[in-house]
């Protein structure tokens, strides 16, 4: 049986507010708890919201970003149900009109270009903590603890639509996202401390049926190794659950780490009916165009025009630029590199950028803030390619050497400390494939009988000989006169 | 329509009220009893009709006002203390609740 | 009626005796404070706190002694206990807050110690303002001053006997269906809705959003205007606080100012005050229940209006009976959802017993809340639930754009003010209406289509009826404006009040005359 999988991302991001959404209590992580919940906070009898005019200015400014229709009158609802750290035992949200309808994402993956639609984005108010260590309670009995610090903290939740088909697009989706809500400024991206959740909808079907599986929500994944596992892991889960004559269940789970697998929440069968209605205490949330267009002229250049200008600047694809644009310390990065170089090398610093440093960034689980390797000094790397000093090859092993800090991270002293010079001397390279010749006779023989392939084989031999450091075309060229002679 | 008994108690659930059988069958008895003087509401044809929500719309524009991104409550534990004075359980400042499994 | 009060039948005849230090308001408040322990089988109050209202009064005192007293200043009130208070605890009359102390002032509080008040204490009212007889307390029942076994009303039925009895001055009360007008009819005070959004809700106990305002209850028209002039201002804490009204801001002053100016207008026209005055009475009321002695006393004070040269119009309320399926859709609905956060986690009564965490909840809630609380929270809960939302919530506030677009058809059209009745009884005798569910809801039949559409409405007294044991009880008589009108409607009522002297008559009395 050949099976698709159908994955939806909803991330709830902290909007980066100063005060909450509805009341004027600090945002600030960390704090001692419930020293920053205050009596709207903490629901307490005839207290009220008021919104948050900096949430919705940032609401705004993600669906400019990412081309999706800013509703101009949106409605907040009660979405109730009861929940310790849910003060109110209903969460102010929005339901059938959101602030944000539409909109798309587009990245690479695997070096191949993906656009997934967004269905909407939603302001919303976060809920609180709940500490589960075994505190005592009035009798004594083992207490869990509520710290509602967290409650009232504005939340974006993203929705897109269910058009992933891997763990690795999702991933990738994920990572462009946070990326560009940092990029935006509507977010710290800290997922650590809970600014950025993901919760995975995941559902398998045989390939070529139209209707979608059963689907389970796997919630509050903060970090994309985490995010990879959980999909993985439910993939599998639901697919083996099928196979065995099964039936998979709609329900929420959990990501244990510790076991790499996800778990069944407690069945909440009656917390499907929120009963939903609009919030008689928050009229309707009227945006007007002028607003819009205040907010669109206040935004930074967004990754989609940077793509094109870069593309054109440097004569650059889609496939190259998509990558590098979705982080503003990566499109920083690239364009002080080609700053570096002389001639337009945006080609050489786009394929670097996206191939190795990232590859290295994401293999030691770094952003682009903490990469080892300057611009500077990845850009004298680049220099030694196009002066010919490196064949690419040899390029990527004084990289490694940079990126651990080796002499200094300089490739030069690199260069030389190895002894990684490329050979352009003919005469040395003469020398080499003389050589390779005389040792390989009977490979001469295959090349001299026709066999094309024996040619390659010749010049890796040349290469082995030189270390790696002979200039792969002047190989080519000695060989071919040599033999051809 | 008729409510039935597990919609009572379905609806008691949702609502976190603990009624006993004898109130059950009570509120059961009760909500049919209101359920006829509602009845009314869905004989009237409110076809292109907006629902009402916020009564002032009728002659104006009724919109959300907006407050400015300040903190006007920075909290701290003096107030923390005033505000939970009358929490049934509490330990270290925070609110206790007996064991919730996730 | 106690002595004192029966004294100053006004604040402003208060104001002058208290600025000529012919009283102090520590004195007054003292005598008031022993009243109300004398009065204690009225049940009328349900906290007090004689230190704090003395050290209002002693502040009021110095005030008036420095020559900076503000109309207010000194003058003896009481808050419903739907209004949550530093200085007294707040219980929404439920057992669910017992003991509760809230750390803030709800803003209408806030604005009357700003004014000057000195607060007695807290009123008793039906659990959550839900009821029409303030039978539904966790504090048992308030009685009605006239007699003692009849009902002073409801919700805000304490604030209504204790201004009928002459504990206080003047009270606040919230009204959602009609829980401040009802309570003034039934206890032959005066009392009045404002439009929505007017007065700050912030503080104020929700019980359905959409539809709660706050509102004075006191013996005259004036009285009430000098109250609400004092409660109304924009409130930035309210998200539907009114910042303007028709383009006149909503501060302090608002209504003086305009009350001021439509009685100037009717005093002028001399020995026929309401000489162009269109009142409109539905054809609908006249029939639907009315207890024939309510419907006398309202003709006759409709009658009254017209010998003061209105003109009376006939005007039609298509949509009236709708008004209780409607409103008994939507107020529960929101009342399921702002009751919500009553469960023993941050504040409010717990079960001494349970299993887990939803045993909790659910135990705590059923014991602290009343069986009308209950009720209505099930129904609420119902009517919100998928697959009824639709069929039940939305139809209902569908049909309260109807209900709106009936008034819209004829304030300001066909008619200036609208006026009728506010009970289709006098007060009835407690414990009668405990048979079904609903019997007690068929009364509200007057007043919720004003809190379906936001409109304000006021009662005042407008003569007798008999009632329980023969007795003559009081009847009201509403008058109902366009949105922001409440300074017209307390200039009519406040000259209709010249013209007549029921809104003077005393409790004592039983049929009525003057003591």
């Amino acid at each position: 049986m050949n099976w698709e999988v159908v994955i939806g991302l909803e991330a709830h991001v902290q909007l980066s507010t100063i005060s909450k959404i509805f009341s004027g209590s600090p945002t600030r992580f960390g704090s001692a708890p419930n020293t920053q919940a205050n009596a709207v906070d903490m629901a307490l009898p005839g207290s009220l919201p008021v919104l948050n005019h900096g949430a919705v200015e940032r609401a705004i400014r993600f669906g400019l970003a990412i081309g999706a229709n800013i509703s101009p009158r949106s409605i907040f609802a009660r979405k109730n149900y009861f929940y310790p750290d849910l003060p109110k035992n209903y969460q102010i949200s929005q339901y059938e009109i959101p602030v944000v309808l539409g909109g798309s994402l587009s990245f690479l993956v695997d070096a191949q270009p993906t656009t997934i639609n967004l269905t909407r984005a939603h302001l919303e108010e976060d809920a609180g903590k709940s500490l589960h260590d075994n505190f005592p309670g009035p009798h004594g009995e083992a207490s869990t603890g509520i710290d509602l610090n967290r409650a009232g903290t504005p939340l974006l939740e993203i929705v897109s639509e269910p058009e992933m088909r891997s763990a690795a697009q999702a991933v990738a989706y994920a990572r462009t996202l946070h990326n560009l809500v940092v990029w935006l400024g509507i977010c710290d991206g800290n997922m650590q401390e809970g600014s950025f959740r993901i919760d995975a909808n995941v559902s398998v079907r045989p390939f070529g049926q139209k209707e979608f599986g059963t689907r389970t929500e796997t919630k509050n994944v903060n970090s994309f190794r985490f995010l990879e596992r959980a999909i993985l892991f439910e993939v599998q889960r639901q697919i083996e659950l099928i196979e065995d004559g099964g039936k998979v269940v709609q329900e929420t789970r959990l990501y244990d780490s510790d076991r790499d697998e996800t778990r069944s929440m407690r069945s909440k069968e009656d917390a499907h009916d929120y009963r939903y209605f609009p919030d008689p205490d928050l009229p309707p949330l009227v945006i007007n165009p002028e607003w819009v267009a205040q907010v669109k002229a206040s935004m930074p250049e967004l990754p989609q025009q940077l793509s094109e200008r870069f593309a054109n600047t440097y004569g650059l694809t889609q496939v190259d630029t998509l990558q590098i644009c979705n982080n503003r310390e990566t499109a920083a990065y690239f364009e002080a590199v080609v700053a570096q170089l002389a001639g337009n090398q945006g080609k050489l610093a786009a394929n670097w950028l996206n191939g190795e440093v990232l590859a290295a960034l994401n293999r030691d689980n770094l952003d682009m803030s903490s990469c080892p390797v300057k611009a500077v000094q990845l850009a004298a790397l680049l220099t030694r390619i196009i002066d010919g000093t490196l064949s690419n090859k040899i390029a990527r092993e004084v990289f490694a050497a940079m990126w651990v800090g080796e002499s200094g991270g300089e490739p030069d002293a690199i260069i030389e400390t190895k002894g990684l010079k490329q050979i352009n001397d003919s005469g040395a390279i003469d020398a080499l494939v003389d050589g390779v010749l005389a040792a390989h006779p009977a490979i001469v023989q295959e090349y001299r009988a026709g066999k094309q392939k024996a040619f390659n084989s010749l010049v890796g031999q040349v290469m082995k000989a030189g270390q790696g450091k002979a200039n792969p075309q002047q190989v080519n060229d000695a060989l071919k006169r040599r033999l051809d002679s | 329509m008729a409510i039935t008994a597990s919609d009572t108690a379905r609806i008691a659930k949702l609502a976190r009220l603990h009624l006993s059988t004898d109130a059950q069958q009570q509120a059961n008895t009760e909500l049919n009893q209101i359920f006829d003087l509602i009845a009314e509401l869905q004989a009237v044809n409110t076809k292109d009709i907006e629902p009402l929500a916020h009564p002032l719309s009728m002659i104006e524009e009724v919109s959300l006002r907006l407050r400015e991104d300040t903190v006007t409550a920075p909290g701290g534990p003096i107030e923390r203390d005033a505000l939970m004075q009358n929490a049934p359980g509490q330990h270290e400042g925070l609110f206790l609740v007996p064991k919730v499994l996730e | 009626m106690t002595q004192i009060l029966k004294d100053f039948p006004s604040i402003a005849s208060l104001r002058s005796a208290l600025d000529e230090r012919k009283i102090s308001s520590v004195e007054l408040t003292q005598t008031l404070l022993k009243e109300v322990a004398a009065q204690n089988e009225l049940n009328a109050f349900v906290d007090l706190n004689p230190e704090l209202s003395l050290a209002q009064a002693k502040a009021a005192d110095q005030t008036i002694a420095a020559g900076q007293a503000q109309i207010l200043t000194g003058i003896p009130i009481a808050h419903k206990d739907i209004f949550v208070t530093k200085g007294w605890h707040t219980t929404a009359a439920s057992k669910i807050l017992k003991g509760y102390k809230s750390p803030f002032d709800a803003h209408v509080v806030e604005q009357l110690i700003q004014a000057g008040t000195v607060s007695l204490g807290k009123l008793n009212c039906d659990e959550f303002a839900m009821g029409s007889g303030n039978e539904h307390s966790a504090f048992g029942p308030a009685h009605n001053p006239w007699h003692p076994k009849v009902v002073p009303g409801g919700s805000s039925g304490g604030s209504a006997a204790a201004v009928a009895a002459g504990l206080v001055m003047a009270a606040t009360g919230t009204d959602t269906g009609g829980s401040v007008r009802q309570p003034a009819a039934l206890c032959g005070v005066s009392g009045i809705k404002p439009t929505y959004g007017t007065v700050s809700r912030y503080g104020m106990i929700a019980y359905a959003s959409s539809l709660d305002q706050a509102g004075p209850i006191a013996r005259s028209a004036h009285d009430l205007m000098l109250m609400l002039d004092a409660m109304s201002s924009f409130d930035p804490r309210d998200a539907t606080s009114i910042q303007n009204c028709r383009g006149v801001a909503n501060q302090n002053g608002r209504i003086k100012q305009d009350f001021t100016q439509h009685s100037q207008r009717i005093e002028k026209q001399g020995a026929k005050p309401f000489s162009g005055l269109r009142i409109g009475v539905p054809e609908e009321y006249f029939g639907l229940g009315l207890d024939d002695g309510v419907a006398k006393a309202v003709t006759a004070a409709i009658a009254q209006f017209e010998a003061l040269g209105a003109q009376k119009v006939s005007i039609s309320l298509p949509h009236t009976r709708l008004s209780i399926p409607a409103y008994y859709v939507i107020a529960p609905a929101e009342a399921s959802s702002n009751l919500a956060r009553y469960d023993a986690i941050r504040y409010g009564h717990r079960t001494e017993q349970y299993t887990d965490l939803a045993d909790m909840t659910a135990r705590s809630r059923s014991e602290g809340f009343g069986a009308e609380v209950q009720r209505r929270i099930m129904l609420g809960t119902y009517v919100l639930s998928h697959g009824y939302y639709d069929a039940y919530y939305l139809q209902a506030q569908r049909i309260r754009r109807l209900i709106a677009e009936d008034y819209q058809a004829v304030l300001g059209l066909k008619c200036d003010v609208i006026l009728g009745p506010v009970n289709p009884t006098v007060a009835p005798p407690m414990g009668e209406k405990n048979q079904s569910p609903t019997a007690e809801w068929l009364a509200d039949i007057y007043t919720l289509s004003l809190n379906l559409a936001g409109l304000p409405g006021m009662s005042i007294p407008c003569g007798f009826a008999p009632g329980f044991d023969g007795q003559a009880l009081p009847v009201g008589l509403q008058l109902v404006g366009n949105y922001f009108e409440e300074g017209q409607l307390l200039a009519l009522a406040h000259h209709f009040q010249h013209a007549t002297d029921w809104h003077s008559r005393r409790p004592e009395s039983a049929t009525g005359a003057l003591v």
